[in-house]
Protein backbone atom coordinates (compact mmCIF):
# COMPACT_ATOMS: atom_id res chain seq x y z
CA UNK A 1 0.00 0.00 0.00
CA UNK A 2 1.38 3.44 -1.01
CA UNK A 3 4.68 1.57 -1.41
CA UNK A 4 5.25 1.76 2.34
CA UNK A 5 7.67 -0.88 3.59
CA UNK A 6 5.53 -3.41 5.43
CA UNK A 7 7.09 -3.15 8.89
CA UNK A 8 6.84 0.63 8.89
CA UNK A 9 3.24 0.37 7.74
CA UNK A 10 2.36 -1.90 10.67
CA UNK A 11 4.20 0.42 13.06
CA UNK A 12 2.12 3.36 11.85
CA UNK A 13 -1.06 1.34 12.25
CA UNK A 14 0.03 0.44 15.77
CA UNK A 15 0.61 4.09 16.69
CA UNK A 16 -2.82 5.02 15.31
CA UNK A 17 -4.38 2.21 17.36
CA UNK A 18 -2.66 3.57 20.47
CA UNK A 19 -4.13 7.01 19.74
CA UNK A 20 -7.60 5.54 19.21
CA UNK A 21 -7.24 3.74 22.54
CA UNK A 22 -6.12 6.97 24.21
CA UNK A 23 -9.08 8.89 22.81
CA UNK A 24 -11.53 6.17 23.91
CA UNK A 25 -10.08 6.06 27.42
CA UNK A 26 -10.46 9.81 27.65
CA UNK A 27 -14.09 9.63 26.57
CA UNK A 28 -14.77 6.95 29.18
CA UNK A 29 -13.08 8.97 31.91
CA UNK A 30 -15.20 11.95 30.94
CA UNK A 31 -18.37 9.91 31.04
CA UNK A 32 -17.52 8.36 34.41
CA UNK A 33 -16.59 11.65 36.08
CA UNK A 34 -18.59 14.33 34.27
CA UNK A 35 -17.73 16.88 36.95
CA UNK A 36 -13.95 16.71 36.36
CA UNK A 37 -12.46 19.06 33.79
CA UNK A 38 -10.54 17.07 31.20
CA UNK A 39 -9.99 19.97 28.80
CA UNK A 40 -6.22 19.78 28.96
CA UNK A 41 -6.16 16.02 28.42
CA UNK A 42 -8.56 16.44 25.53
CA UNK A 43 -6.38 19.16 23.99
CA UNK A 44 -3.30 17.02 24.47
CA UNK A 45 -4.79 14.03 22.71
CA UNK A 46 -6.20 16.19 19.93
CA UNK A 47 -2.76 17.71 19.42
CA UNK A 48 -1.27 14.20 19.31
CA UNK A 49 -3.67 13.34 16.49
CA UNK A 50 -2.52 16.40 14.58
CA UNK A 51 1.16 15.77 15.20
CA UNK A 52 0.92 12.12 14.18
CA UNK A 53 -1.14 12.96 11.10
CA UNK A 54 1.39 15.57 10.00
CA UNK A 55 4.39 13.38 10.77
CA UNK A 56 3.03 10.33 8.96
CA UNK A 57 1.86 12.41 6.03
CA UNK A 58 5.32 13.92 5.72
CA UNK A 59 7.12 10.61 6.08
CA UNK A 60 5.02 9.06 3.32
CA UNK A 61 5.80 11.95 0.99
CA UNK A 62 8.95 11.98 -1.17
CA UNK A 63 12.18 12.29 0.86
CA UNK A 64 12.81 15.86 -0.26
CA UNK A 65 9.49 16.95 1.21
CA UNK A 66 10.27 15.18 4.48
CA UNK A 67 13.60 17.00 4.60
CA UNK A 68 11.91 20.36 4.01
CA UNK A 69 9.52 19.51 6.83
CA UNK A 70 12.37 18.85 9.26
CA UNK A 71 13.97 22.12 8.14
CA UNK A 72 10.73 23.87 9.04
CA UNK A 73 10.77 22.11 12.40
CA UNK A 74 14.30 23.39 13.01
CA UNK A 75 13.19 26.89 12.07
CA UNK A 76 10.25 26.85 14.48
CA UNK A 77 12.42 25.43 17.28
CA UNK A 78 15.18 27.98 16.70
CA UNK A 79 12.66 30.81 16.57
CA UNK A 80 11.24 29.65 19.89
CA UNK A 81 14.72 29.63 21.40
CA UNK A 82 15.54 33.12 20.18
CA UNK A 83 12.17 34.40 21.34
CA UNK A 84 12.58 33.34 24.96
CA UNK A 85 16.34 33.62 25.45
CA UNK A 86 17.92 36.97 26.27
CA UNK A 87 19.70 38.49 23.26
CA UNK A 88 20.66 42.08 22.56
CA UNK A 89 19.01 44.38 20.07
CA UNK A 90 22.43 44.48 18.38
CA UNK A 91 22.20 40.72 17.76
CA UNK A 92 19.35 40.95 15.28
CA UNK A 93 21.58 40.63 12.19
CA UNK A 94 23.57 37.79 13.76
CA UNK A 95 20.33 35.98 14.50
CA UNK A 96 19.22 36.45 10.91
CA UNK A 97 22.44 34.71 9.78
CA UNK A 98 21.84 31.97 12.31
CA UNK A 99 18.46 31.33 10.62
CA UNK A 100 20.21 31.11 7.27
CA UNK A 101 22.19 28.14 8.59
CA UNK A 102 18.97 26.11 8.32
CA UNK A 103 18.58 25.98 4.52
CA UNK A 104 22.31 25.32 4.16
CA UNK A 105 22.34 22.50 6.71
CA UNK A 106 19.32 20.81 5.13
CA UNK A 107 20.83 21.21 1.69
CA UNK A 108 23.76 19.08 2.88
CA UNK A 109 21.19 16.57 4.11
CA UNK A 110 19.35 16.61 0.79
CA UNK A 111 22.57 16.03 -1.17
CA UNK A 112 23.73 13.47 1.44
CA UNK A 113 27.05 15.30 1.84
CA UNK A 114 27.91 13.63 5.13
CA UNK A 115 31.16 15.44 5.96
CA UNK A 116 29.68 18.88 5.42
CA UNK A 117 26.52 17.91 7.29
CA UNK A 118 28.66 17.09 10.33
CA UNK A 119 31.03 20.06 10.39
CA UNK A 120 29.01 22.91 8.92
CA UNK A 121 27.47 24.11 12.19
CA UNK A 122 30.21 23.19 14.68
CA UNK A 123 32.90 24.76 12.50
CA UNK A 124 31.72 27.18 9.82
CA UNK A 125 28.68 28.66 11.55
CA UNK A 126 30.54 28.59 14.86
CA UNK A 127 33.36 30.70 13.45
CA UNK A 128 31.22 32.92 11.24
CA UNK A 129 28.59 34.24 13.67
CA UNK A 130 31.09 35.90 16.07
CA UNK A 131 32.78 37.52 13.07
CA UNK A 132 29.46 38.99 11.92
CA UNK A 133 28.84 40.23 15.46
CA UNK A 134 32.25 41.88 15.61
CA UNK A 135 31.38 43.97 12.56
CA UNK A 136 28.28 45.24 14.36
CA UNK A 137 30.66 46.35 17.05
CA UNK A 138 28.70 46.08 20.28
CA UNK A 139 31.02 44.42 22.79
CA UNK A 140 28.90 44.77 25.91
CA UNK A 141 27.29 41.36 26.51
CA UNK A 142 29.16 39.85 23.55
CA UNK A 143 30.17 36.59 25.26
CA UNK A 144 26.74 35.76 26.58
CA UNK A 145 24.97 36.61 23.34
CA UNK A 146 27.24 34.63 21.05
CA UNK A 147 27.27 31.68 23.43
CA UNK A 148 23.49 31.66 23.56
CA UNK A 149 23.03 32.01 19.82
CA UNK A 150 25.40 29.22 18.90
CA UNK A 151 24.01 26.92 21.55
CA UNK A 152 20.50 27.42 20.17
CA UNK A 153 21.68 26.69 16.62
CA UNK A 154 23.45 23.50 17.72
CA UNK A 155 20.38 22.20 19.54
CA UNK A 156 17.68 23.11 17.10
CA UNK A 157 19.46 22.83 13.75
CA UNK A 158 22.36 20.39 14.04
CA UNK A 159 20.59 18.00 16.42
CA UNK A 160 17.21 18.02 14.65
CA UNK A 161 18.80 17.64 11.21
CA UNK A 162 20.05 14.21 12.32
CA UNK A 163 16.46 12.95 12.12
CA UNK A 164 16.31 14.05 8.48
CA UNK A 165 19.67 12.44 7.70
CA UNK A 166 18.32 9.07 8.91
CA UNK A 167 16.16 9.16 5.76
CA UNK A 168 19.28 9.47 3.60
CA UNK A 169 21.16 6.48 4.99
CA UNK A 170 21.32 3.48 2.64
CA UNK A 171 18.52 1.07 3.57
CA UNK A 172 19.73 -2.10 5.29
CA UNK A 173 16.49 -3.40 6.77
CA UNK A 174 14.49 -3.62 3.52
CA UNK A 175 11.22 -4.48 5.24
CA UNK A 176 11.27 -1.30 7.32
CA UNK A 177 12.94 1.08 4.87
CA UNK A 178 14.55 4.42 5.75
CA UNK A 179 11.23 5.35 7.31
CA UNK A 180 11.65 2.66 9.97
CA UNK A 181 14.63 4.43 11.54
CA UNK A 182 12.71 7.67 12.01
CA UNK A 183 9.62 5.88 13.30
CA UNK A 184 11.78 3.92 15.75
CA UNK A 185 13.62 6.98 17.04
CA UNK A 186 10.54 9.15 17.47
CA UNK A 187 8.37 6.38 18.90
CA UNK A 188 10.96 5.23 21.46
CA UNK A 189 11.74 8.82 22.47
CA UNK A 190 8.10 9.76 23.02
CA UNK A 191 7.35 6.38 24.60
CA UNK A 192 10.20 7.09 27.05
CA UNK A 193 8.62 10.43 28.01
CA UNK A 194 5.33 8.68 28.71
CA UNK A 195 6.96 5.76 30.61
CA UNK A 196 9.02 7.99 32.86
CA UNK A 197 5.90 10.03 33.57
CA UNK A 198 3.75 7.00 34.40
CA UNK A 199 6.40 5.27 36.54
CA UNK A 200 7.09 8.51 38.36
CA UNK A 201 3.41 9.24 38.92
CA UNK A 202 2.77 5.73 40.29
CA UNK A 203 5.88 4.98 42.36
CA UNK A 204 7.77 8.29 42.47
CA UNK A 205 9.30 9.18 45.85
CA UNK A 206 12.96 10.16 45.67
CA UNK A 207 13.53 13.37 43.78
CA UNK A 208 16.28 13.26 41.22
CA UNK A 209 16.97 16.98 40.58
CA UNK A 210 14.46 18.92 42.68
CA UNK A 211 15.90 22.31 41.75
CA UNK A 212 15.31 21.84 38.03
CA UNK A 213 12.28 19.63 37.82
CA UNK A 214 10.52 18.84 41.10
CA UNK A 215 8.35 16.16 39.53
CA UNK A 216 11.21 13.99 38.24
CA UNK A 217 12.00 11.03 40.50
CA UNK A 218 14.51 8.18 40.55
CA UNK A 219 11.64 5.69 40.41
CA UNK A 220 10.26 7.29 37.26
CA UNK A 221 13.69 7.48 35.67
CA UNK A 222 14.73 3.89 36.40
CA UNK A 223 11.30 2.46 35.62
CA UNK A 224 11.34 4.34 32.33
CA UNK A 225 14.84 3.24 31.36
CA UNK A 226 14.09 -0.43 32.08
CA UNK A 227 10.75 -0.46 30.22
CA UNK A 228 12.09 1.46 27.25
CA UNK A 229 15.23 -0.71 27.03
CA UNK A 230 13.13 -3.88 26.85
CA UNK A 231 10.61 -2.53 24.33
CA UNK A 232 13.40 -1.07 22.24
CA UNK A 233 15.24 -4.41 22.12
CA UNK A 234 12.08 -6.10 20.86
CA UNK A 235 11.22 -3.39 18.34
CA UNK A 236 14.71 -2.61 16.97
CA UNK A 237 15.19 -5.71 14.76
CA UNK A 238 11.75 -5.08 13.27
CA UNK A 239 12.29 -1.43 12.31
CA UNK A 240 16.08 -0.98 12.13
CA UNK A 241 19.21 -2.94 11.17
CA UNK A 242 20.03 -3.35 14.88
CA UNK A 243 20.03 -6.78 16.56
CA UNK A 244 18.16 -7.42 19.81
CA UNK A 245 21.22 -6.73 21.97
CA UNK A 246 22.06 -3.58 20.06
CA UNK A 247 18.39 -2.62 20.37
CA UNK A 248 18.68 -2.88 24.17
CA UNK A 249 21.68 -0.55 24.12
CA UNK A 250 19.91 1.89 21.77
CA UNK A 251 16.88 1.85 24.08
CA UNK A 252 18.96 2.61 27.18
CA UNK A 253 20.78 5.34 25.26
CA UNK A 254 17.51 6.95 24.14
CA UNK A 255 15.92 6.63 27.58
CA UNK A 256 18.82 8.26 29.42
CA UNK A 257 19.51 10.98 26.85
CA UNK A 258 15.81 11.69 26.42
CA UNK A 259 15.64 12.40 30.13
CA UNK A 260 18.68 14.69 29.86
CA UNK A 261 17.18 16.61 26.93
CA UNK A 262 13.97 17.09 28.88
CA UNK A 263 15.69 18.53 31.95
CA UNK A 264 18.08 20.70 29.92
CA UNK A 265 15.12 22.50 28.32
CA UNK A 266 13.43 22.59 31.74
CA UNK A 267 16.49 24.38 33.12
CA UNK A 268 16.27 26.95 30.35
CA UNK A 269 12.64 27.63 31.16
CA UNK A 270 13.29 27.71 34.90
CA UNK A 271 16.10 30.19 34.37
CA UNK A 272 13.69 32.45 32.47
CA UNK A 273 10.83 31.82 34.92
CA UNK A 274 8.42 30.66 32.22
CA UNK A 275 6.35 27.49 32.23
CA UNK A 276 6.22 26.79 28.51
CA UNK A 277 8.41 27.89 25.63
CA UNK A 278 5.47 28.88 23.43
CA UNK A 279 1.85 28.14 22.57
CA UNK A 280 2.28 26.37 19.24
CA UNK A 281 0.85 23.01 20.35
CA UNK A 282 -2.38 23.30 22.39
CA UNK A 283 -2.16 21.29 25.62
CA UNK A 284 1.58 20.71 25.23
CA UNK A 285 2.98 24.25 25.16
CA UNK A 286 5.64 25.22 22.66
CA UNK A 287 7.43 23.11 20.10
CA UNK A 288 10.52 22.91 22.31
CA UNK A 289 8.42 21.47 25.13
CA UNK A 290 7.50 18.59 22.83
CA UNK A 291 10.82 17.93 21.11
CA UNK A 292 13.14 18.62 24.05
CA UNK A 293 14.09 14.96 24.47
CA UNK A 294 14.28 14.38 20.72
CA UNK A 295 16.98 17.04 20.50
CA UNK A 296 19.23 14.82 22.60
CA UNK A 297 18.16 11.39 21.38
CA UNK A 298 18.35 12.09 17.62
CA UNK A 299 22.11 12.68 17.24
CA UNK A 300 23.04 10.02 19.80
CA UNK A 301 20.88 7.34 18.20
CA UNK A 302 22.09 8.38 14.75
CA UNK A 303 25.78 8.06 15.60
CA UNK A 304 25.25 4.81 17.51
CA UNK A 305 23.64 3.35 14.40
CA UNK A 306 26.19 4.92 12.07
CA UNK A 307 29.10 3.56 14.06
CA UNK A 308 27.71 0.02 13.91
CA UNK A 309 26.48 -0.15 10.32
CA UNK A 310 27.79 2.57 8.02
CA UNK B 1 -11.88 47.03 -5.66
CA UNK B 2 -9.76 48.33 -2.80
CA UNK B 3 -11.54 46.02 -0.42
CA UNK B 4 -10.57 43.09 -2.65
CA UNK B 5 -6.95 44.24 -2.64
CA UNK B 6 -7.13 44.59 1.11
CA UNK B 7 -8.44 41.06 1.58
CA UNK B 8 -5.81 39.71 -0.81
CA UNK B 9 -3.06 41.62 1.00
CA UNK B 10 -4.09 40.18 4.35
CA UNK B 11 -4.88 36.67 3.10
CA UNK B 12 -1.75 36.17 1.01
CA UNK B 13 0.84 38.30 2.76
CA UNK B 14 0.00 39.39 6.29
CA UNK B 15 -1.66 36.28 7.69
CA UNK B 16 0.96 33.78 6.40
CA UNK B 17 3.72 36.14 7.54
CA UNK B 18 2.26 36.48 11.02
CA UNK B 19 1.73 32.73 11.23
CA UNK B 20 5.14 31.59 10.00
CA UNK B 21 7.54 34.50 10.10
CA UNK B 22 6.40 35.63 13.49
CA UNK B 23 4.34 33.09 15.35
CA UNK B 24 2.06 34.49 18.03
CA UNK B 25 1.51 33.49 21.62
CA UNK B 26 -2.04 34.82 22.00
CA UNK B 27 -3.68 34.99 25.40
CA UNK B 28 -7.42 35.71 25.93
CA UNK B 29 -8.21 36.29 22.28
CA UNK B 30 -11.91 36.02 23.14
CA UNK B 31 -11.72 39.35 24.99
CA UNK B 32 -11.15 41.27 21.74
CA UNK B 33 -14.25 43.25 20.73
CA UNK B 34 -15.98 41.26 18.01
CA UNK B 35 -18.03 44.13 16.64
CA UNK B 36 -17.90 47.88 16.73
CA UNK B 37 -18.18 50.50 17.89
CA UNK B 38 -15.24 49.69 20.11
CA UNK B 39 -11.67 50.70 20.72
CA UNK B 40 -8.50 48.66 21.05
CA UNK B 41 -5.61 50.40 22.80
CA UNK B 42 -2.21 48.79 22.39
CA UNK B 43 1.43 49.47 23.05
CA UNK B 44 3.51 50.44 20.01
CA UNK B 45 6.99 49.18 19.15
CA UNK B 46 6.90 48.38 15.48
CA UNK B 47 4.99 48.91 12.24
CA UNK B 48 4.10 45.24 12.61
CA UNK B 49 1.87 46.04 15.61
CA UNK B 50 -0.96 47.26 13.37
CA UNK B 51 -0.68 44.32 10.98
CA UNK B 52 -0.58 41.76 13.80
CA UNK B 53 -3.64 43.21 15.53
CA UNK B 54 -5.58 43.39 12.27
CA UNK B 55 -4.58 39.83 11.39
CA UNK B 56 -6.36 38.59 14.53
CA UNK B 57 -9.66 39.41 12.84
CA UNK B 58 -11.30 37.27 10.14
CA UNK B 59 -10.89 38.51 6.56
CA UNK B 60 -14.58 39.42 6.38
CA UNK B 61 -14.15 41.82 9.33
CA UNK B 62 -10.79 43.38 8.53
CA UNK B 63 -12.21 46.46 6.78
CA UNK B 64 -13.95 47.37 10.06
CA UNK B 65 -10.64 47.73 11.91
CA UNK B 66 -9.36 51.28 11.59
CA UNK B 67 -5.88 52.10 12.91
CA UNK B 68 -5.49 55.71 13.98
CA UNK B 69 -2.17 56.96 12.62
CA UNK B 70 -0.10 60.12 12.27
CA UNK B 71 -0.88 62.01 9.08
CA UNK B 72 2.57 63.63 8.89
CA UNK B 73 4.17 60.17 8.77
CA UNK B 74 1.78 58.05 6.75
CA UNK B 75 0.62 60.65 4.26
CA UNK B 76 4.16 61.85 3.55
CA UNK B 77 4.20 60.67 -0.06
CA UNK B 78 1.60 59.51 -2.54
CA UNK B 79 2.43 55.79 -2.60
CA UNK B 80 2.56 55.40 1.18
CA UNK B 81 -0.57 57.50 1.56
CA UNK B 82 -2.52 55.41 -0.96
CA UNK B 83 -1.41 52.21 0.73
CA UNK B 84 -2.15 53.48 4.26
CA UNK B 85 -5.57 54.86 3.39
CA UNK B 86 -6.85 52.17 1.05
CA UNK B 87 -5.14 48.92 2.01
CA UNK B 88 -4.65 49.40 5.73
CA UNK B 89 -7.55 51.83 6.13
CA UNK B 90 -5.95 54.22 8.58
CA UNK B 91 -7.65 57.25 10.09
CA UNK B 92 -5.04 60.00 9.69
CA UNK B 93 -4.52 62.38 12.61
CA UNK B 94 -2.92 65.79 12.13
CA UNK B 95 -0.46 65.84 14.99
CA UNK B 96 0.43 69.50 14.34
CA UNK B 97 -3.14 70.67 14.73
CA UNK B 98 -3.90 69.60 18.29
CA UNK B 99 -5.63 72.79 19.46
CA UNK B 100 -8.94 72.00 17.89
CA UNK B 101 -9.83 68.66 19.51
CA UNK B 102 -13.19 68.47 17.73
CA UNK B 103 -11.65 68.65 14.28
CA UNK B 104 -8.76 66.43 15.31
CA UNK B 105 -10.97 63.49 16.24
CA UNK B 106 -13.89 64.11 13.86
CA UNK B 107 -12.88 61.18 11.63
CA UNK B 108 -12.57 58.87 14.65
CA UNK B 109 -16.10 59.71 15.77
CA UNK B 110 -17.40 59.16 12.28
CA UNK B 111 -15.76 55.72 12.17
CA UNK B 112 -17.20 54.79 15.56
CA UNK B 113 -20.65 55.94 14.42
CA UNK B 114 -20.26 53.56 11.49
CA UNK B 115 -19.64 50.66 13.85
CA UNK B 116 -15.91 50.38 13.25
CA UNK B 117 -13.27 49.27 15.73
CA UNK B 118 -10.61 51.91 16.34
CA UNK B 119 -7.04 50.79 16.86
CA UNK B 120 -5.10 53.32 18.88
CA UNK B 121 -1.54 53.39 20.09
CA UNK B 122 -1.67 55.92 22.94
CA UNK B 123 2.12 56.10 23.20
CA UNK B 124 1.92 58.20 20.05
CA UNK B 125 5.16 56.81 18.63
CA UNK B 126 6.98 53.48 18.44
CA UNK B 127 9.72 54.70 20.77
CA UNK B 128 12.48 52.51 22.14
CA UNK B 129 12.18 48.79 21.42
CA UNK B 130 10.11 46.92 24.02
CA UNK B 131 9.65 49.84 26.40
CA UNK B 132 6.32 51.45 27.23
CA UNK B 133 6.53 55.24 26.86
CA UNK B 134 4.23 57.68 28.65
CA UNK B 135 0.68 57.50 27.28
CA UNK B 136 -0.96 60.47 25.61
CA UNK B 137 -4.39 61.66 26.66
CA UNK B 138 -5.99 61.65 23.23
CA UNK B 139 -8.01 58.50 23.81
CA UNK B 140 -9.78 60.16 26.70
CA UNK B 141 -10.92 62.97 24.44
CA UNK B 142 -12.57 60.44 22.17
CA UNK B 143 -14.40 58.48 24.84
CA UNK B 144 -15.40 61.50 26.93
CA UNK B 145 -18.50 61.71 24.78
CA UNK B 146 -18.98 57.94 24.67
CA UNK B 147 -18.69 56.68 28.21
CA UNK B 148 -20.22 53.30 27.32
CA UNK B 149 -17.69 52.53 24.56
CA UNK B 150 -15.86 49.24 25.03
CA UNK B 151 -12.12 49.93 25.36
CA UNK B 152 -9.89 46.85 25.34
CA UNK B 153 -6.17 47.01 26.16
CA UNK B 154 -3.71 44.79 24.27
CA UNK B 155 -0.08 44.27 25.22
CA UNK B 156 2.29 43.06 22.52
CA UNK B 157 5.83 41.98 23.14
CA UNK B 158 8.58 40.84 20.80
CA UNK B 159 7.66 42.85 17.73
CA UNK B 160 10.17 45.52 18.67
CA UNK B 161 12.85 42.92 18.01
CA UNK B 162 11.32 41.53 14.83
CA UNK B 163 11.15 44.98 13.20
CA UNK B 164 12.13 47.90 15.45
CA UNK B 165 11.96 51.58 14.59
CA UNK B 166 14.62 52.59 12.09
CA UNK B 167 15.38 49.04 10.88
CA UNK B 168 14.56 47.68 7.45
CA UNK B 169 15.49 44.05 7.94
CA UNK B 170 12.84 41.79 9.41
CA UNK B 171 14.06 39.03 11.75
CA UNK B 172 11.65 36.25 12.80
CA UNK B 173 10.71 36.11 16.48
CA UNK B 174 7.70 34.75 18.31
CA UNK B 175 5.60 37.52 19.78
CA UNK B 176 3.16 37.73 22.64
CA UNK B 177 -0.27 39.27 22.25
CA UNK B 178 -2.11 39.54 25.57
CA UNK B 179 -5.65 40.91 25.53
CA UNK B 180 -6.88 42.50 28.74
CA UNK B 181 -10.30 43.14 30.19
CA UNK B 182 -12.25 46.18 29.05
CA UNK B 183 -11.25 49.35 30.90
CA UNK B 184 -14.15 51.06 32.71
CA UNK B 185 -14.78 54.71 31.93
CA UNK B 186 -13.52 57.43 34.26
CA UNK B 187 -14.29 61.13 34.12
CA UNK B 188 -10.80 62.22 35.08
CA UNK B 189 -8.38 62.00 32.17
CA UNK B 190 -5.26 61.42 34.25
CA UNK B 191 -6.86 58.60 36.26
CA UNK B 192 -8.14 57.03 33.13
CA UNK B 193 -4.79 57.10 31.36
CA UNK B 194 -3.12 55.73 34.49
CA UNK B 195 -5.48 52.78 34.58
CA UNK B 196 -4.80 52.05 30.89
CA UNK B 197 -1.09 52.18 31.56
CA UNK B 198 -1.42 50.01 34.65
CA UNK B 199 -3.49 47.46 32.79
CA UNK B 200 -0.92 47.25 29.97
CA UNK B 201 1.88 46.72 32.47
CA UNK B 202 -0.07 43.95 34.19
CA UNK B 203 -0.55 42.17 30.88
CA UNK B 204 3.19 42.32 30.32
CA UNK B 205 3.69 39.84 33.15
CA UNK B 206 1.97 37.17 31.02
CA UNK B 207 4.33 37.62 28.08
CA UNK B 208 6.54 34.62 27.46
CA UNK B 209 9.18 36.62 25.65
CA UNK B 210 9.48 39.27 28.36
CA UNK B 211 12.84 37.94 29.60
CA UNK B 212 14.41 38.02 26.19
CA UNK B 213 15.24 41.71 26.10
CA UNK B 214 18.73 42.79 27.03
CA UNK B 215 19.09 46.54 27.29
CA UNK B 216 22.05 47.68 25.23
CA UNK B 217 23.39 50.89 23.80
CA UNK B 218 22.81 49.80 20.22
Amino acid sequence: MFNIPLHSFYMMLFVILLLVAGSLIRLRLQRKNPSVDYTELKQRIQSWWWMIAILFGILLAPTTISIIFFALLSFLALKEFFSIMPTRQADRRVILWAYLAIPAQYYWVETAWYGMFLIFIPIYVFLFLPMRAVFIGETKGFIRSLGTIHWAVMLSVLCISHIAYLLQLPVINEEAGALGLVLFLIFITQFNDVCQYIWGKTFGKHKIIPKVSPKKTWEGFIGGVVTVTIISGLLAPYLTPLTITQGFVAGALIAVSGFVGDVVISSVKRDLAIKDSGTLIPGHGGLLDRIDSLIYTAPLFFHFLYYLYY
Amino acid sequence: MNRCLKILFFALLVKPMVLLGLGLNIFFKARLPKAGPAMVVANHNSHLDTLVLMSLYPLSQIHKIRPVAAADYFLCNKAVAWFSLNIIGIIPIQRSNIRDKEALFAECHKALDNGNILLIFPEGSRGKPEALSALKRGIHHIIKQRSSLKVVPVMMHGLGRALPKGERVFVPFNCDVVVGEAIPFEEDAKHYIDSVSQSLNQLLALCMTRQSIVQDEY
